[in-house]
Formats: C-alpha cells, sequence, structure tokens
C-alpha cells in the first residue's frame, strides 16, 4: 500500500506565481538539497515504460487520443505502451536495454526526484507531489506519509532562504475556488478477484468511512459558496460511481489498471476519494480499515466455506444511490442521517460501519488475523463507539472533529458566522507544513491530537526506505549507486554502468521482492553497480 | 497486516520505542476541561493566525490537481 499526496503551492505576495513552475522549484531544489556533494550528474529520470494510465480495469482500454490530456501522464511523446509484459517474472534479472543517443530534454513540468527513503518526488500537474514508497502495513503508511510532509518542509525551507523565491506549501485537497488536487491511496489486490465485485461490494465501505477519515472543510460546494462545515474535503468533487478519470467527473472506484507488478497477479486499488490528512491516527485508520476491508473482498470464497456469508452481507450493504450518498454523509455532522441502501432499508454511515467492523472481526476469527490487523480492527472499534457517544470526544483522532471543535469554539468566542474569512484562513492554514504557522502543528505542540509516529522514526523514514518491500531495492539503489542510475520506476531501475555496451534494467514487478531480508547480502557485498548486477544475474 | 502484509507479521521488526508510540491515549477529558482546553488552544492560534484573513483567503487559488 502507499499513499500519493499532491501540495498546495502558494507564494506570500506573488499571486501570479506560475504553480508549475513552483512545484518544480520544490523538486529541484529538494533534488539539489539531498544531492549535496555529488554535482554535475545528471538526476535518474523515471522510467515510464511499464505506465498505462488508460487502461481500464474494466478489461477495455481507452483510446488515447479521446483522453483528457490531463490522464497523459506518461511520456506524451511516446505511445501508449501495450502493457502485456511481466507476466511471472518475479526474478530481478538484468535485461539490456538500448542506450539513447542524445540526453532527453529537462523538461521543468517533468521535475523529478527517486528518493533514497524510495518514494517520487515530482511534478504532477500543477502540484508537487510525493508519492510515498510501498509499504506493508498502515503503521509504516504513517511513517512514510508524516516523511513526505518532512520532505517538503525542507524544500520550503530552503526556498524561504532566497529573498523572492518563498514558497509555502500546505497538505490539502481544496482551495475554496473550486479546484480540488488528490491525496491518492493505492492498494494491491489479488487479480483472481474480479474488479466489477470489489467496485460493487466496496463501494458503501468508501462511502461512509468518511466518519473518520475526513479532514474537514469550511465551505460547501466546490467552490464553497455555501457557508457551513463538512466532513470531508473531497466529497464535493466526487461526481461519479466508477470510472477513470481523476480529473473531472472524478469517481468513488477509480478504474485506472496500471498495477505497476506483475499483472496476472494483482491489480492496484487507485482510490482517489480520500482527504489529505495530518492527524496520524486518520491516515492510520484510513489504510488500515480499507485494506481489511479489501482483505475480506478478495478471501469471499474461504469465508463462505468457513460459514461467513460475507458476500451477501456486503450486498445487503449497497447503497441505492452512492454518489450524493458521498455529500449527504459529509454534510452529516450529527453523524444520524440515514443513507439509502439499494434493499430499500436506511441506515446511518456509522451502523454501516458497525456492520462493517463486525464482518471483518468474524472474518478474521475465521479465517486468520495477525497482530497489526487486531491493532486496526481495535482502534476501528473504539473509535466507532465514541463517534456514537459523543463524536467531540474523538477530537484527537478524527481530524474533522480537531477541526470541528476549534472553529465551533472561535464561532461562539468571536460571534462569527461560518462564512467569517477568518475561519476559512484557519481551515486553510490547518495544513501549512511549517511547525510555526501550520495549525495542526500548534495541536501536536499543545499535545492535543494523538501522535503514533517517534519524530525519530520519522527522520529516519525521510532518507530510507521500509525493509520489506522493493521500495528497500529502489531506495538503497538511489543511496549507494545514484551516479550509475539512469532511470527508475515503480516496478524497475535501469542502470547505466560505465564501459557497458548498454542500459541495464532491473524488473521488480513483484511488490515483496527486493527487500532487505531477500539482496541485502547482496547489496553490502556490491561496492558499486557492476558487482551489484553481476550478483543479481548470477541469483537467477 | 491481512490483505497487504503477505509475509509473516512477526518479520516486521518493530523496535520498543514504536511500541511506546502506539500506547493508548489517555480517556478523554470532561467537557469543561475540554472547553478551557480549546480556549487555551484558540489563544496560541490567534497569535499565528493570518492577520489579513481575508486577503490570505482571496489569495489562497490553487490550479486544479488529480
Amino acid at each position: 500500500m502507499g499513499i500519493e499526496t499532491e501540495y498546495g503551492v502558494l507564494s506570500p505576495g506573488r499571486p501570479m506565481a506560475n504553480p508549475m513552475l513552483m512545484s518544480s522549484q520544490v523538486v529541484t531544489t529538494y533534488r539539489a538539497l539531498v544531492q549535496d556533494g555529488r554535482p554535475g550528474h545528471p538526476p535518474a529520470r523515471w522510467d515510464y515504460d511499464d505506465e498505462d494510465p488508460l487502461a481500464d480495469a474494466r478489461g477495455f482500454h481507452l483510446d488515447r487520443a479521446s483522453a483528457h490530456p490531463s490522464l497523459l501522464t506518461d511520456d506524451p511523446d511516446a505511445p501508449a505502451p501495450s502493457g502485456t509484459d511481466g507476466a511471472g517474472d518475479t526474478a530481478a534479472t538484468p535485461e539490456s536495454v538500448e542506450r539513447p543517443e542524445a540526453e532527453d530534454y529537462d523538461d521543468p513540468s517533468a521535475a523529478n526526484c527517486i528518493l533514497t527513503n524510495g518514494a517520487r518526488l515530482y511534478v504532477d500537474h500543477a502540484h508537487p507531489e510525493y508519492s510515498s514508497p510501498e509499504v506493508t502495513n498502515p503503521h509504516d503508511a504513517v511513517v512514510w506519509d508524516v516523511a513526505g510532509e518532512r520532505v517538503m518542509l525542507a524544500a520550503s525551507r530552503h526556498l524561504a532562504q532566497v529573498p523572492g523565491t518563498e514558497i509555502v506549501l500546505y497538505k490539502n485537497n481544496v482551495d475554496g475556488k473550486g479546484a480540488s488536487y488528490g491525496t491518492h491511496e493505492n492498494y494491491l489486490v489479488d487479480r483472481d478477484l474480479p474488479f466489477s465485485t470489489l467496485a460493487e461490494l466496496v463501494t458503501a465501505f468508501l462511502v461512509t468511512r468518511q466518519v473518520y477519515t475526513g479532514s474537514g472543510r469550511v465551505g460547501l460546494g466546490q467552490t464553497g459558496d455555501e457557508p457551513g462545515f463538512q466532513l470531508s474535503q473531497r466529497a464535493d468533487y466526487i461526481e461519479a460511481e466508477i470510472g477513470l478519470e481523476t480529473t473531472l467527473r472524478r469517481p468513488i472506484v477509480n478504474t485506472r489498471d496500471e498495477p505497476h507488478a506483475d499483472r496476472t497477479r494483482w491489480r492496484r486499488l487507485h482510490l482517489i476519494l480520500g482527504d489529505a490528512n495530518h492527524l496520524e491516527v486518520a491516515t492510520y485508520l484510513k489504510l488500515g480499515t480499507t485494506s481489511l476491508v479489501l482483505w475480506v473482498l478478495e478471501h469471499l470464497d474461504d469465508l463462505a466455506e468457513a460459514g461467513v456469508p460475507a458476500r451477501a452481507e456486503l450486498s445487503r450493504l449497497r447503497l441505492a444511490d452512492p454518489v450524493p450518498a458521498v455529500r449527504q454523509v459529509s454534510r452529516d455532522l450529527d453523524l444520524d442521517a440515514g443513507l439509502d441502501l439499494a434493499d430499500g432499508t436506511t441506515a446511518t454511515a456509522l451502523e454501516i460501519q458497525r456492520r462493517l467492523l463486525d464482518l471483518v472481526t468474524r472474518s478474521l476469527a475465521a479465517l486468520s488475523s495477525d497482530a497489526a490487523s487486531d491493532e486496526v480492527v481495535a482502534r476501528w472499534r473504539d473509535v466507532l463507539e465514541r463517534l456514537a457517544e459523543d463524536p467531540m470526544s474523538c477530537a484527537r483522532e478524527v481530524e474533522w472533529v480537531a477541526k470541528l471543535r476549534l472553529l465551533e469554539r472561535l464561532r461562539s468566542r468571536d460571534g462569527l458566522d461560518w462564512d467569517h474569512p477568518r475561519l476559512g484562513a484557519l481551515d486553510l492554514q490547518w495544513s501549512d507544513v511549517r511547525p510555526e504557522r501550520g495549525i495542526y502543528h500548534r495541536l501536536v505542540a499543545s499535545g492535543a491530537v494523538e501522535r503514533i509516529t517517534t519524530e525519530d522514526e520519522v527522520a529516519r523514514a525521510v532518507h530510507h526506505p521500509p525493509t520489506d518491500t522493493r521500495a528497500w531495492f529502489r531506495g538503497e539503489v538511489m543511496e549507494r549507486y545514484a551516479d550509475e542510475v539512469s532511470a527508475a520506476s515503480w516496478d524497475s531501475v535501469i542502470f547505466d554502468v560505465a564501459g557497458a555496451a548498454s542500459l541495464q534494467r532491473v524488473p521488480m514487478p513483484d511488490p515483496l521482492r527486493g527487500t532487505a531480508q531477500h539482496i541485502g547480502q547482496l547489496l553490502d557485498a556490491s561496492p558499486d553497480a557492476t558487482a551489484l548486477l553481476t550478483g543479481l544475474r548470477g541469483e537467477s | 497486516m491481512a490483505g497487504q502484509e503477505r509475509i509473516n507479521p512477526q518479520d516486521h521488526d518493530r523496535t520498543p520505542e514504536d511500541d511506546d508510540a502506539e500506547a493508548p491515549a489517555p480517556a478523554a477529558p470532561q467537557a469543561a476541561d475540554r472547553d478551557a482546553e480549546v480556549d487555551s488552544l484558540l489563544e496560541e492560534i490567534d497569535e499565528v493566525l493570518e492577520s489579513n484573513a481575508e486577503s490570505f483567503v482571496r489569495g489562497f487559488v490553487q490550479k486544479g490537481g488529480q
């Protein structure tokens, strides 16, 4: 699993500053910062060869000519790849790639940095984006997500040292003028689970999880012109039940079928409806509960055999009209609105979540559980119970509650209506990444919100990858052999070794290979990339 | 982690520090205490909140993203 976050970008006093160039400055500044001492070497490119943003999980392929230009996230100069390779190839065997005759033009909108922690920092549309390394559990997801906040802070701090280039970054999803930018979650899902089943049965969960994943937002409607507060940043921008697009007609379930892994074994569920969270428990619960529900979906047949009718129970929770329900839940501050279900009954978002929790609990008991899953379930149950009793008791864990509590007290203290700019300012400044300015950071400093990470583990995660996924290989290679890396991607690293006739591409179609345990010894024994490549050839 | 961690949970090496960080949260304080806590937070926020809230909010313009 992993999280991609597009940050809001602002230059104080320069309202006309070009957001694409500012985003590019953020990326190139951070790249220069971490490459200190190794100047002159061209930075590793992103390897687009395995990207296929127009492949649709429903089984068809969007014609490139009919795609909205924003969907063409792979190299616009290259034809869309057919996306058929990688089948069954789980060994990291290097393969030869022709060396390009000329260096690629360094387009500022394509600024890119592959970090030693396995993440990718780049410009996506008009925002700097941090795509976290792949992790195996929600605790690590939080650690490497917060590490991304520190990466953005470091870039922003460095830019602030030069007069006229100050750039402030915001980890949020809306500007209140109609624009929205995303925080996407990615989950590796078994290919055996038909996409139609997945989409049909996961939707009610995704619509109702807002009650603990929402970051809170001042303003209603896409442009925020209707005064008020709602649970979620992103709800008003969700306009379809299912679809390929991410920048318009945004769907609850995104169908982009670009697994960045062996596509015969996995799909990547790409969720675009979530909010950027600062509260660590919110991120933890968002990733943890979603992966547990996906695990149930992957085991529908096993569960039926074990006497848990998960498919039937999930079918009964299907919503009559999911898209309006997203807005309905987001506006339900009292958490008591009845949602129409497809079977003609109604249930509140909390009731649907409790039934899902109950199903997950029984499913884990019937098949198998582990400490990490049990921990998520305990947290999930605790938060749902307290949201039902007194939502305000969740201000340490649930972000919209933490935000609303401050806003309500500010309103009553100063007699402010919901359209007062101080409330809007607090909402925006909530997500300022600078500790001295960000409202969230003030709450952390006061001990008003719970942290589940330590600053030490976050500081380590800024520079080091998780050890138990292929992100370890990507990150360690950037740490140890950066000068010999010509390009990398989620599922490949391309080496350019002096004296070799061609480039050497190491495919990584299995997200759980390339771990410290798998090839740590080989890396430790390889003083340079040539030795590493020889070792990889010998291993397979 | 069911669903994502397709390896033994024991393989995930956790330091004692991590476990400390995940100790249960203290019980939620009572309503009156909570109000006092929020008031003192607000006083702190007053000091950092953009002084010209209106122009800050108006000037916060982003391009749409994904």
